[in-house]
């Protein structure tokens, strides 16, 4: 039987668990950061000094621990490209825009475990060699920005952040940043020119990646939430037991977000690639199946800008026929069949919904979000979203859909941001696997 | 070893090989950018070195690059990554492996990359005109195209227009396009200059960055989001620095115009002359756009000598007087230019040895001071500027308001201070030691030579353009030409020589003060001068001490000047 697998969760929803600092503490809260402390200064082989920062940076990439906000990056890989010693203050930010559609789990670490984020956030300056570090919250999150404030202020009052931080020398303080209401603000180098105070802009790269030319110039990284409470377990569990969760390569946990047609919509940490999209449906553990009566249409496997994929498809993956409901939950098979796993977001479509219905709806998100700095997205992102409601609204011709096509091919891969992508690719999957629809679409 | 002499070598640019559209081509590995320091070469710039434009909208090598527009994508290909080894992957004859750069994630599919933002890499490829780039620009152009209003027969930029340009040379006929257009505010008052019509605007933001970066006002910006973006200022704050109408010489397409010249006269009605700004003692080179004897518009002339590509907008308005229904057109004071200066010529040959003083106003040309300056020679004549102060900025406006003091001071006519000389000259008038008086372009009058001294006066020969309170007390008034009736030079206030052409012809009978000025010297020292302004320049260069280091000559100028030791 597939189940659940608590880890980042695993105090969260526990009766009588709260978010202040005290109740954190008395499960074992802040005792990550200070076996961190105790770390010694190792020797390589050719006697060459290692510091405790380099073994914990060493020790994450080991963990095989892969970014949670969307691209799947290693998290030890993006440290590593920072210089140390840096001629410039690193800057740590952490992403928690949680912005993308269907997406709802670095939410609950904010709202009910926020010191756990904040520990990992410690761990991982401490690991890099960063004295200030900001969490940007998406502006609707009003309320995870109090807790989050109260939970650094708490976190001060301790000791913990400030000055000389758990009496071991080391500086470090962060401050809650909040957005304005912007899906581009979660893409890295748009929330830093929106945390600098400008339009959220996302910058051209090259030359601005964030490692070297990021906040203020200065070198940053950027983080998901689930990511950096994911530190703090590295810490505690080591990199190879962390690294026997999930599946090669697909180390550790994730959180998934489960919404649309199942009869229990919800967030679910699982073991990465330990259980299959079938069972995240349908298991009474996790989405308890369809509502009677209905039959699966069409899952969006990994948040909204996921090619989406059909029910009934079958794939075949090393030699062996896998049906879609079959597919381990993980970065590198979903990859294999043509998607992602995104942000972890699994939007599933019942036989009740009109696909291209869908479709526009996601096209009006993606034309209303388009910043507007590159032509292909600026202007493909709404002639999209126009073509989509036209075809909605019973004027849809026999071309449309190789039109949809042409529109979106323009887009992905030739702008600014992976913005183009977000909204090329569910037009570009739903006109691929769905043409019977849009055919259906014309002549009705 | 010693006494041996060194002849030191020009240090040799360091280069990076490429090939474009499959042609081999060595080009520098570093480029000036926008703040003029050297930075890697970029893809655009080399495919430049080879001839072939990559079209771009948002790229302009003066401003800071912002790769937005996505019209320079160009498809490349690149070495592979470094093995084990830290060997790049060769080919099978041992040369560098290039691959065709394509989507990661979709490897059928070409990717293309930004020629403004990308840096060149040792044996890149650059399929500047292969089917892969012209489909990335067509699909970029067709974006560009669907909410534009194609309305061209009424828009101002029309053909000096970069979307009607690559639409020719890179666009398609037709557009799949059959939605409706977003529709965006028109004819709107961005400042007391600029007319902002948002739906011609292709949001390349040039003028955001011109704005910002060059301009030091941080006055526009862009509200609203995707498709319907628009170029604003802040709560409607008017757009109101010196610098504003360089934005629409910069913007690509017909969004902002400026109001002096939008609705006045299709561009390729202008004729285009050379020419120079007289605002200032800076000198920016600019272009006069004429049609039938009437002046419409300056814009600047790209001399990072001077100016850059920019000029202010005190500057770039200030020519309206050139076609002023005041101008003096009429020799006053004899029936004609012959008798004029026949009576004059002779009222000055009786002049005794001091008894002259010359005002050569520093609105005139090098040429004109410098004859004026031997006319002086002979009379052993006072001479002297009036200066013209006013405010000035960090850019390009200059407290000088002379287009030539450096000029003046370096011919004779003034000493280190302009107008240093004039208390001598009046009290040369009050004593009578002083009787004739030749003014040209200045108003003595504001200048403490009151209109009462002038009247102690035994001869006063004027020569301006516009009447003022001197040339109403002239016995000989001599109609002289505006900058743009005629050629010369000026020397700006770091000593740029710099010459400009003309555009327009004078009215009634007024003449290039040169001319006649070379007719007096002639007749009054039986010198024989230039008739040409190439010869005359030529000649003055000869003998003004810091043209002549410099070996001037008029075709030695160019159409950017040379700088001279001020």
């Amino acid at each position: 039987m597939p189940q659940e697998y608590k880890l980042l969760l695993k105090n969260a929803d526990e009766p009588g668990y709260s978010n202040d600092i005290e109740c954190y503490e008395r499960n074992g809260g802040y005792q990550a950061f200070r076996k961190v402390l105790a770390i010694k200064t190792a020797k390589d082989s050719n006697n060459k000094e290692i510091t405790p920062q380099a073994q914990l940076r060493t020790s994450v990439l080991d963990s095989g621990l892969r970014g949670r906000g969307g691209a799947g990056f290693s998290c030890g890989l993006k440290w590593s490209f920072i210089r140390h010693p840096n001629p410039k203050p690193v800057y740590l930010i952490c992403n928690a825009d949680e912005s993308e559609p269907g997406t709802f789990k670095d939410k609950q670490i904010i709202y009910k475990d926020p010191h756990q984020l904040i520990e990992g956030m410690i761990i991982s300056c401490w690991a890099n060699h960063v004295n200030l570090a900001y969490i940007y919250i998406r502006g609707e999150f009003t309320e995870g920005a109090k807790i989050l404030n109260q939970a650094l202020q708490e976190a001060r009052k301790k000791g913990y952040l400030g000055k000389d931080i758990f009496d071991s020398g080391y500086d470090l303080d962060i401050h809650v940043h909040r957005g304005a209401g912007a899906y581009i603000c979660g893409e890295e180098t748009g929330l830093i020119e929106s945390l600098e105070g400008k339009r959220a802009y996302p910058r051209i790269k090259p030359p601005y990646f964030p490692a070297a030319l990021g906040l203020y110039m200065c070198p940053t990284i950027v983080n998901n939430v689930e990511t950096l409470c994911n530190i703090k377990h590295i810490v505690e569990m080591g990199a190879e037991a962390f690294a026997k969760l999930g599946t090669p390569n697909n180390t550790g946990t994730r959180l998934v977000s489960l919404s649309g047609d199942v009869k229990q919509p919800g967030y679910f940490e699982i073991e990465t690639g330990k259980v299959t999209l079938g069972e995240l449906i349908n298991e009474p553990v996790f989405g308890g199946g369809l509502r009677d009566g209905n039959k699966l249409q069409a899952i969006i496997p990994g948040g909204s800008s996921s090619k989406v994929l059909r029910a009934g498809e079958t794939f075949s993956i090393e030699d062996k026929e896998i049906d879609l409901l079959d597919i381990p939950y993980d970065f590198d098979t979903l990859m294999k069949i043509g998607t992602m796993s995104g942000s972890g977001a699994i939007i599933v479509i019942d036989d009740s919904r009109d696909i291209i219905e869908c479709l526009a709806n996601l096209a009006e998100f993606y034309a209303h979000e388009s910043c507007g700095q590159c032509t292909p997205c600026r202007e493909g992102s709404l002639w999209m979203n126009k073509a989509l409601h036209r075809l909605t609204h019973g004027e849809g011709r026999k071309e449309d859909a190789e039109y949809l096509k042409h529109i979106a091919h323009n887009i992905q891969g030739r702008t600014i941001c992976a913005f183009g992508e977000a909204c090329a690719w569910p037009v570009l999957s739903f006109v691929d696997k769905f043409k019977d629809k849009f055919e259906e679409k014309v002549s009705a | 070893m010693a006494g041996e002499i060194k002849t030191e070598k020009p240090p040799a640019v360091e280069t990076i090989t490429v090939k474009v559209d499959g042609k081999e081509i060595d080009v520098p590995k570093l480029t000036p950018n926008w703040q003029n320091n050297l930075v890697p070469t970029t893809v655009l710039q080399a495919c430049e070195h080879a001839g072939i434009e990559i079209p771009h909208y948002c790229y302009h090598p003066k401003l800071p690059v912002a790769g937005n527009c996505r019209m320079c994508l160009v498809h490349v290909g690149m070495p592979g990554r470094p093995g084990p080894d830290g060997k790049p992957p060769m080919n099978e004859d041992g040369s560098l492996k290039i691959d065709p750069m394509v989507l990661p994630y979709e490897r059928s599919t070409p990717k293309g990359v930004i020629g403004c933002a990308t840096d060149l890499i040792p044996g890149m490829e650059i399929y500047a005109s292969s089917p892969e780039t012209k489909e990335m620009r067509e699909a970029v152009l067709e974006s560009l195209l669907i909410n534009h209003p194609l309305d061209c027969t009424i828009c101002d930029q029309a053909g000096e227009c970069k979307l009607q340009e690559y639409s020719v040379e890179h666009g398609q006929s037709e557009s799949q396009f059959a939605e409706y257009k977003v529709h965006k505010p028109k004819a709107v008052d961005l400042g007391p200059r600029i007319m902002l019509d948002a739906e011609r605007c292709v949001l390349c933001t040039r003028c955001i960055r011109f704005s910002k970066d060059i301009a030091n006002d941080d006055a526009l910006g862009i509200v609203n989001r995707g498709s319907y973006n628009t170029i604003a200022t802040f709560l409607d704050t008017p757009f109101d620095n010196n610098y504003t109408l360089n934005t629409a010489d910069i913007c690509p397409v017909g969004a902002l115009t400026s109001k002096d010249f939008r609705f006045q006269m299709r561009v390729w009605f202008l004729k285009e002359t050379k020419s120079l700004c007289t605002d200032c003692g800076t000198g920016c080179n600019t272009v006069i756009g004429s049609r039938e004897n009437t002046m419409y518009r300056y814009e600047p002339r790209e001399n990072d000598a001077v100016n850059g590509p920019w000029m202010c907008d005190s500057g770039r308005l200030n020519y309206k007087w050139i076609g002023s229904e005041n101008r003096l057109s009429q020799v006053q004071g004899a029936s004609g230019w012959a008798t004029a200066i026949t009576e004059i010529s002779g009222k000055l040959e009786e002049a005794a040895p001091r008894s002259v003083a010359i005002i050569g106003g520093a609105r005139q040309t090098n040429e004109e001071l410098y004859l004026l300056k031997r006319l002086a020679e002979k009379f052993e004549a006072i001479t002297d500027s009036v200066p013209r102060t006013g405010k000035g900025d960090r850019l390009l406006s200059h407290t000088d308001k002379n287009p030539n003091s450096t000029g003046s001071r370096l011919i004779g006519i003034t000493d280190e201070r302009p107008g240093s000389r004039i208390a001598d000259i009046v009290a040369g008038i009050e004593d009578g030691t002083i009787k004739t008086l030749i003014v040209f372009g200045d108003d003595v009058t504001k200048a403490g030579i009151s209109e009462t001294l002038l009247d102690k006066l035994e001869l006063l020969v004027v020569s301006d353009i516009l009447p003022n309170n001197t040339t109403s007390k002239a016995h000989y008034l001599l109609p002289g030409c505006a900058h743009a009736e005629k050629r010369g030079t000026f020397t700006n206030i770091k000593g740029r020589v710099q010459k400009f052409m003309k555009a327009l012809e004078a009215p009634g009978d007024a003449r290039p003060e040169w001319e006649f000025l070379h007719e007096l010297i002639e007749n009054t020292t039986g010198q024989n001068g230039f008739s040409t302004i190439e010869g005359l320049f030529n000649q003055m260069a000869n003998e003004v001490e810091a043209f002549k280091a410099k070996n001037l000559t008029w075709s030695a100028l160019g159409d950017t000047g040379v700088t001279v030791e001020i």
